[in-house]
């Protein structure tokens, strides 16, 4: 029986249907209430600060004075001339941004938390904010931190030789400015942390909606100077993350801190508030793009200007150089390019730092880069989807410009297929005939590669501090005959309890069913780094298949033994082994005899580990968008999204397609929707779900999805990972259906979200030149 | 597939957490009257600070922000006498408990039914609408209120209960700007009227907002009546425009005598987009609202042209 490939319902949803999922929210009985006091200014002195007058007692007030001795947070990058900016827990001289947490309250109750909180002392002197990317690289500018004059936390700099002249002889070059503007991730679940002191152990326990548990005990414990081991962190049910959860908070720190200098628990449930002015934000990126084109539109070189606003710290362990790195290393996408040069450049705002966010700057550069595939075709007069064959990688491997090998995909494949499901000819004719009615439809196409599952070389090369990359499962199997994995990794909402157990089963011969997947919680776990970059299938999945092997070789010893054959001969099938004469024994039944009758076998051990640590390996996708954009109005309708997506061996259709789905969606509201916006001042203006506006269920459009399975050697169960190609494919597809939808203004679509105002606004400019 | 193999659960039990259902308004008083007589006792005696609580749509999320700190709260839904919608003779008396969802299926027969069902299912999401009130909405006058421009454009009348007594005051006295309106210290509103239209009235409604059951950035409502293919009498009101909903008038004054076309429409649309003053916000700087404007009046109209 193949588990692996089937539409296994997941293991993890029947709790969640029945609203009995355990979030942190569920695990705070008895804790007194934390609420944070949060600065109103962007940029200031902390002239005073001093607690309520009037301290009921019970409650707790904590600031910086009483954290004295904290560190402060201050991951590092050792390449790319970053600078290391320090982030204190709790600020005690400077405020650096709207949000930022100055001092907590813990209460008996929230609302007299809430009040408390409003009666705290504190004064601040205004200084001047600076918030844009503009203001902030003046050559004036106000340093947003010592440590970086100019405001340049990170820069990335490469300069192919062969540029200058490429450009310089290029029949055609095509360039364009974009803009992508700031997201928060906007997790269904915000950000959530009960810490809880143990008495007999005086060990704290820190329940917190995390990515990262390990990750985070590490961090906490260094900076609050505490032994790791006193510390244990659990990642309960995660209601969504998408890189918002892997950074270290502040506001966890405080909150271990409390319990262990007060002896109690203390738990925040972020309000949505929070979590929009105050977690991490994303993307705020403009970059400046060329393009080299030969007379038949082979591209033959780029170049790429990257600027990240990446506010006013760096999180801790990506540094803020994940952002605009990840452009760097990685615009040239699956398009055959060598001359290549960039700069990319993080730049600081006294504005709320950045964390990785689903996609991770490749969202912006398809963006970029898929208009510029369509400008270019446009220039030089040739068809959107001929500029694109002439221009993908088709041979692999294939090593990029910045020194990445891109392993077996299916590039041209992929756009093929939506080629011919789209039916362009019939679409043009359809376009044509509503442009008589002055309706403006349009299609999109976006070609891009995921780099996915990649472990330590990947994160090393970026000259990290901290290198993040390896996953290590252990697995035994108990008296009973179930099978028990440990993983470092720390789903939250992948249905990693499903798809890991169908990659075990079929090594093992078992059922999906006995085999339980035990994660996110460092006692329970093997160190590991957590679910982000789509990693986990890969990187876990092939750990636990290496795992479940050696075990295997195990039960067929012990196999052996019981039917006396040889254990080469044994194989595992049914939830039996079976011998080549045919005679057998249920693994549970010799589960049983091998724990309880250790004096029969050679070994009593039925556990194993296995670590993976693989290079990393490329997804792809084409997607595409059919818009109908209201001229009137500027509103766009999705009339048809389409994914033909390639992500190697499928474990997991059923989740697969949910991790495209949702990805698209998101990507949905990168392009149209979603937009935080701040004043001049610093203030942040969009605080509430009316103001910053996801799209709901009524705005995302049904999505079709396709897949083709190109085994690539790179990973050892073939899968690579989607978890977040449907974020990065969906802004370019739409923008470039808006485009063509508005062809006949003249529009090119540079900045996202395209919002009906802004479409309008170009609309009427168009109309106004004319 | 449940991994566990465990019997099926037979009910679900209800959980509690001390962190999560918390309290975040500032602390109110809270009463329930039974009457209105004792709801217009509370605010006589509770003066400025005592705010009434109906639907609590817009009122309930705003004290959870604390923005609004009412000390006192009078909550309403228990005065069962406010809870109806009645036709009688050429008006629609609309109560104080008479939620957005009633008017879903009309409750009135003619053009002013129609047009109420067809306003409320443009009024934010289902659940909303269960709950929010008509009254209440005219009360809090927020300017992108559906039903604020509705019974401005049908020149409704608003019925308060006051410490003297009743007085009546029309729709178009009533909004004073964003969230201001008419009333008086210790008044209520009790009651909203509007006029049955006859069936040679035609309506039309257009909105626009970024996403389902959002604030509306602007609306338009139209009512004409049209007598021997000309019009006779015409109201186009506005709103998501400005601190009020405001009847474009150059625009209706336009169409008197005119027959309804898609070419008077346009012209009239262009006008009241000319005339208007639209507010400028993140969602929308004003020239978009003005083109929005434009575009919502030249619906409606085709649409009441067309019913």
């Amino acid at each position: 029986m193949n588990w692996v490939g089937r539409s296994l319902r997941r293991f993890e949803d029947p709790a969640l249907l029945r609203g009995e999922g355990r979030f942190t929210a569920d695990t705070t009985s008895g804790a007194l209430v934390v609420r944070f006091l949060r600065s109103p200014i962007a940029n200031g002195r902390i002239v005073s600060l001093r607690p309520p007058a009037e301290m009921p007692p019970g409650a707790v007030f904590v600031s910086a004075t009483e954290m004295a001795g904290t560190a402060t947070i201050k991951p590092m990058l050792h390449r790319f001339a970053y600078r290391a900016v320090e982030q204190p827990v709790l600020p005690g001289d400077r405020v650096h941004f709207v949000g930022q947490a100055i001092a907590a309250i813990a209460a008996a109750t929230a609302e007299l938390a809430e009040d408390l909180v409003e009666a705290i002392e504190v004064e601040y002197e205004v200084e001047p904010a600076v918030v844009g990317l503009d203001a902030a690289l003046l050559p004036d500018a106000a340093p947003v931190h010592g440590a970086a004059p100019g405001n340049v936390a990170v820069e990335g700099v490469l300069r192919s030789p062969d540029c200058e002249t490429v450009f310089a002889a290029a029949p055609h070059v095509v360039e364009l400015a974009i803009l992508s503007r700031r997201q928060n991730a906007t997790p269904m679940e915000a950000r959530a942390g009960c810490a809880q002191y143990d008495r007999a152990t005086g060990r704290i326990r820190l329940t917190a909606s995390v990515q990262m548990p390990h990750m985070l005990r590490t961090g906490i414990a260094e900076l609050l100077g505490m032994a790791e081991s006193d510390l244990q962190v659990v990642a309960p049910d995660v209601g969504g993350g998408f890189g918002q959860k892997m950074a270290l908070f502040p506001e966890y720190a405080v909150l271990v801190w409390l319990a262990r200098r007060h002896r109690g628990a203390f738990a925040w449930i972020e309000d949505r508030n929070e979590n929009l002015i105050a977690s991490a934000h994303s993307r705020d990126q403009r970059h400046v793009l060329r393009g080299a084109f030969d007379a038949d539109g082979t591209l033959l070189g780029l170049e790429a200007e990257i600027l990240a606003n990446v506010g006013a710290f760096s999180a801790y362990p990506t540094t803020c150089g994940v952002e605009p790195l990840m452009a760097f290393a990685e615009y040239p996408g699956p398009y055959k390019v060598q001359a290549y040069s960039a700069r990319a450049r993080g730049v600081l705002t006294h504005t709320c730092p950045m964390a990785p966010y689903r996609g991770v700057s490749r969202p912006v550069i398809t963006f970029g880069l898929e208009r510029l595939m369509d400008q270019a075709a446009k220039a030089i007069g040739i068809d959107p989807v001929a500029i694109r064959r002439r221009n993908l990688v088709d041979s692999f491997p294939y090593q990029t410009a910045t020194g990445l090998t891109l392993d077996d995909a299916s590039y041209v494949e992929t756009l093929d297929d939506a080629v011919a499901l789209l039916d362009i000819p019939a679409f043009r004719a359809r376009q044509a005939a509503a442009r008589t009615e002055g309706r403006f439809i349009g299609l999109g196409l976006a070609v891009f590669n995921e780099r996915t599952g990649y472990g330590t070389p990947a994160f090393a090369a970026r000259g990290m501090g901290i290198v993040p990359g390896y996953e290590v499962v252990d697995i035994a199997m108990t008296p009973g005959g179930e099978i028990e994995l440990r993983i470092g990794a720390s789903p939250h909402g992948q249905g990693l309890r499903t798809t890991l157990a169908q990659i075990v089963a079929d090594r093992l011969g078992v059922s999906p069913d006995v085999i339980r997947v035990i994660h996110g919680d460092t006692d329970r776990t093997p160190y590991g780094w957590g679910s982000f970059a789509s990693r986990a299938t890969v990187i876990s999945g092939g750990a636990c298949r290496t795992a479940a092997d050696k075990l295997a070789v195990r039960l067929r010893a012990a196999a052996a033994t019981v039917l006396q054959a040889k254990a080469e001969e044994i194989t595992l099938r049914d939830g039996q082994a079976v011998a080549a004469s045919g005679s057998s024994v249920a693994l549970a039944a010799l589960a049983k005899q091998v724990h309880q009758r250790s004096d029969l076998f050679d070994d009593f051990n039925l556990a194993e580990t296995a670590a993976y640590d693989p290079g990393g390996t490329f997804s792809n996708a084409c997607h595409a968008a059919i818009v109908e954009v209201d001229a009137e109005t500027g509103l766009v309708r999705i009339e048809r999204y389409l994914v033909v997506e390639d992500a190697g061996r499928i474990i997991n259709p059923l989740i697969a397609d949910g991790q495209v789905r949702g990805g698209v969606a998101q990507g949905i509201a990168n392009a149209l929707f979603e937009e935080i916006v701040y004043a001049e001042d610093g203030n942040i203006l969009t605080g509430t779900l009316a103001d910053y506006t996801p799209p709901t269920c009524a705005e995302i459009p049904t999505i079709e999805i396709h897949h083709r399975e190109t085994i690539s050697p790179a990973t050892l169960t073939g899968a690579k990972g989607l978890g977040e190609g449907g974020s990065i494919g969906a802004p370019a597809a739409i923008a470039n259906a808006i485009s063509d939808a508005l062809a006949p203004f003249g529009i090119e679509i540079t900045e996202i979200p395209a919002t009906p105002p802004r479409i309008r606004a170009l609309i009427r400019a168009a109309e106004a030149a004319r | 597939m449940d991994p566990v193999g465990a019997a099926p659960l037979l009910c679900t039990p209800f959980r509690t957490s001390s962190v999560g259902p918390s309290m975040k308004p500032a602390a109110f008083d809270y009463h329930a009257p039974a009457t209105l007589d004792q709801a217009l006792d509370l605010l006589r005696n509770h003066g400025e600070e005592a705010r009434i609580l109906a639907g609590g749509q817009s009122l309930v999320p705003t004290m959870a922000f604390r923005m609004a700190r009412p000390s006192v709260l009078v909550d309403i839904n228990r005065i069962s006498a406010l809870a109806y919608t009645k036709a009688e003779g050429n008006s629609l008396r609309i109560g104080a408990l008479a939620r957005h969802a009633w008017f879903e299926t009309p409750v009135a027969a003619g053009p002013v039914g129609a047009l109420l069902a067809q306003v409320a299912h443009s009024i934010a999401h289902a659940p909303i609408r269960q709950r929010g009130t008509f009254c209440g909405s005219l009360a809090h006058a927020d300017p992108a209120s559906e039903w604020c421009a509705t019974v401005l454009a049908l020149g409704g009348t608003l019925l308060l209960a006051g410490p003297d007594g009743r007085r009546e005051i029309a729709a178009a006295d009533w909004f004073q700007g964003v969230f201001t309106t008419a009333i008086e210290p210790g008044e209520m509103l009790a009651e909203v009227r509007l006029p049955l239209l006859d069936p040679g009235w035609r309506c039309g409604f257009a909105e626009f907002s970024r996403r389902a059951g959002d604030f509306a950035l602007t609306m338009a409502v139209v009512a004409i009546r049209i007598e021997d293919g000309g019009m006779r009498e015409v109201r186009i009101a506005l709103g998501g425009i400005g601190g009020r909903p405001e009847l474009a008038s150059r625009a209706a004054a336009l169409l008197i005598g005119q027959p309804p076309s898609a070419a008077i429409a346009r012209e009239a649309a262009a006008c009241a987009a000319a005339d208007c003053d639209p507010q400028d916000d993140i969602h929308a700087p004003a020239d978009y609202r003005r083109d929005l404007v434009r575009s919502m009046v030249r619906r409606a109209l085709t649409q009441a042209f067309a019913a």
